[in-house]
């Protein structure tokens, strides 16, 4: 089966700051997933995660290596993929429902319908309501299920999330977590989640790829998560085959996470 | 750290004007009592006499009417100008590089020294002084939207265009607003210096306007005269900011302001 998106032997350099010398953020890395599969990336803090995310999206393009979509050769943006990010990327002067209806009305559909469709959608994240708030008079969770929607509205066959959950509170970030795996098993999309958190990765996903600590990081162990769906984030952490999983994953990662550390102290 | 305000609303106002009363109190206080000759720093009562007659008499609503004509055209077209110029360099890298020094040095140059150069190119009348104001108005506003083009949030910019917006969407949805914001924080000196471009032209050369009107007045050393002219423009000055805070709050109502709670 053709992969829906494949990243081969990419290697992004940079230069480094103060023009001396360069960084590799990425070495050598191919990864490939499945039409709707769920792919978690894990790895320390700092090595090239984002990184590989914008590369799949279009947004950097590699200093070697070739990204496919559904086997056809990426360039420019990546059409068929939505994109969530880490930081805050609501346009902070449209209120929710205008974020919500931005993509569809950058796609030529009339306002009208956007609104409508945005509307609903706004109802499916659990925002009915607050059509009128702006970004900055929602909470962190509301400001991510608004970016959910954005995201989702589009209907992409790509969803890439740069630990879109990274900022919120355990319990905000657990209901957000069964919301997206709720919404991803109504309408199985390829998923491609970058988190550094072991734990998130394992209850989310089918496979985990765990990728070594910077400079030029690169996969170092993939795992199966062959957990039953569907799951609850927060049980399934009690699951024996969920403490065996991350105990597997964690004897990888753990070396590599050190030396990420020592890394940053430096 | 900033102290809280513990006076209410009205109270301010009320110390305001009282703030007013005892600047004119002690002003008559010492002209009457001829501490400050009254030939060089006027007399208060004559002064609101004055004022109370431009406005009774009418006499002063056609020059008042031209100034403020001059102050609106101005900044319209010097916003205008600067969104347009500024929105151009900002996302074109060459056409920036190649304007920098150029930009630098009018922005440097004393602009005022144009107006005798507006006057000989444009006449005596409204032109001239729209001119020296758009001059002084568009380097506010076109440093502003610059400012505000390059510092939109990449993060924003880069889910826009994987939401598919394109260039021109960029544009109008992303690069607008973000720059709107900036413009609008500019807003407030932008106005004040159309204001001071229609005066100063005004005072340089004109035959209407209350700078006319302050001009003529020094010309026959009425000081009182002199006085009430700068005291219309003072209170003027006041309202057309007052009318940018309303504008502002209204169109900007998407910025996080104090925090707000809501009254149960």
């Amino acid at each position: 089966m053709t992969p829906a998106l494949a990243l081969s032997n990419v290697t992004c350099t940079f230069a480094a700051r103060g023009g001396a010398g360069r960084y590799t953020a990425v070495h050598d890395t191919s990864i490939a997933v499945a039409p709707g599969e769920f792919l978690s990336i894990v790895g320390p803090t700092g090595c090239g995660k984002s990184t590989l995310l914008n590369v799949a999206a279009g947004l950097l393009e590699p200093s070697a290596g070739s990204v496919t979509v559904a086997g056809v050769p990426l360039s420019g943006l990546n059409a068929r993929a939505g994109y969530m990010f880490q930081a805050d990327a609501l346009m902070p002067w449209r209120d929710a429902l205008g974020n919500v209806a931005a993509g569809l009305e950058f796609h030529g559909v009339k306002r009208a319908e956007a609104r409508e469709r945005a509307r609903e959608w706004l109802a499916r994240v659990g925002l009915a309501g607050f059509d009128d708030r702006y970004p900055h008079q929602l909470s962190g969770g509301m400001r991510k299920r608004v970016a959910l929607a954005q995201m989702l509205i589009l209907d992409p066959e790509i969803l890439l999330m740069d630990e879109p959950f990274s900022a919120l509170d355990v319990q905000t970030r657990q209901l957000m977590e069964n919301e997206l795996l709720e919404l991803w098993s109504a309408n199985r999309k390829s998923v491609v989640f970058i988190t550094h958190d072991l734990e998130e990765a394992i209850a989310l996903s089918d496979r985990v790829i765990a990728l070594s600590a910077g400079p030029g990081c690169r996969p170092i162990g993939e795992f199966a998560i062959d957990l039953p769906r569907p799951r609850d984030v927060a049980e399934i952490r009690l699951a024996p085959r969920y403490v065996e999983l991350h105990e597997a994953v964690w004897r990888v990662l753990r070396d590599e996470v050190l030396k990420g550390y020592a890394q940053q102290r430096k | 750290m900033a102290r809280e305000l513990k006076v209410g609303r009205g109270r301010l106002v009320l110390y305001q004007a009282l703030l007013a009363s005892a600047f004119f109190v002690a002003w008559w206080a010492l002209t009457e009592t001829k501490v400050l000759a009254p030939f060089f720093f006027g007399e208060p009562l004559k002064v609101v006499k004055v004022i109370w007659e431009w406005f009774s008499g009418g006499k002063i609503y056609p020059h008042l009417a031209i100034t403020l004509w001059e102050t609106v055209l101005a900044f319209a077209f010097g916003s205008l100008l600067g969104l347009i110029v500024g929105l151009w360099l900002a996302l074109s890298p060459l056409a920036s590089a190649l304007a920098d020094p150029y930009i630098k040095a009018l922005n440097a140059m004393p602009r005022v020294i144009l107006a005798p150069i507006f006057a000989v190119w444009f006449g005596l009348g409204v032109l001239s002084k729209v001119a020296l104001g758009v001059t002084l108005v568009f380097f506010i506003v076109f440093f502003n939207v610059y400012q505000g083009v390059k510092e939109v949030s990449p993060v924003v910019l880069a889910n826009a265009r994987m939401l598919g917006a394109s260039r021109r969407q960029l544009l109008r949805q992303i690069y607008l607003p973000s720059a709107t914001a900036w413009v609008f924080s500019s807003l407030h000196t932008s106005v004040g210096m159309a204001f001071v471009g229609a005066v100063v032209g005004e005072y340089l050369g004109s035959a209407k306007g209350v700078g006319y009107l302050i001009l003529q007045a020094e010309g026959t050393f009425d000081i009182n005269t002199v006085f009430a002219g700068i005291l219309v423009l003072t209170a003027f000055a006041l309202l057309l900011d007052f009318a940018v805070t309303r504008i502002e709050t209204r169109l900007l109502k998407w910025r996080p302001g104090q925090a707000e709670t809501e009254r149960l």
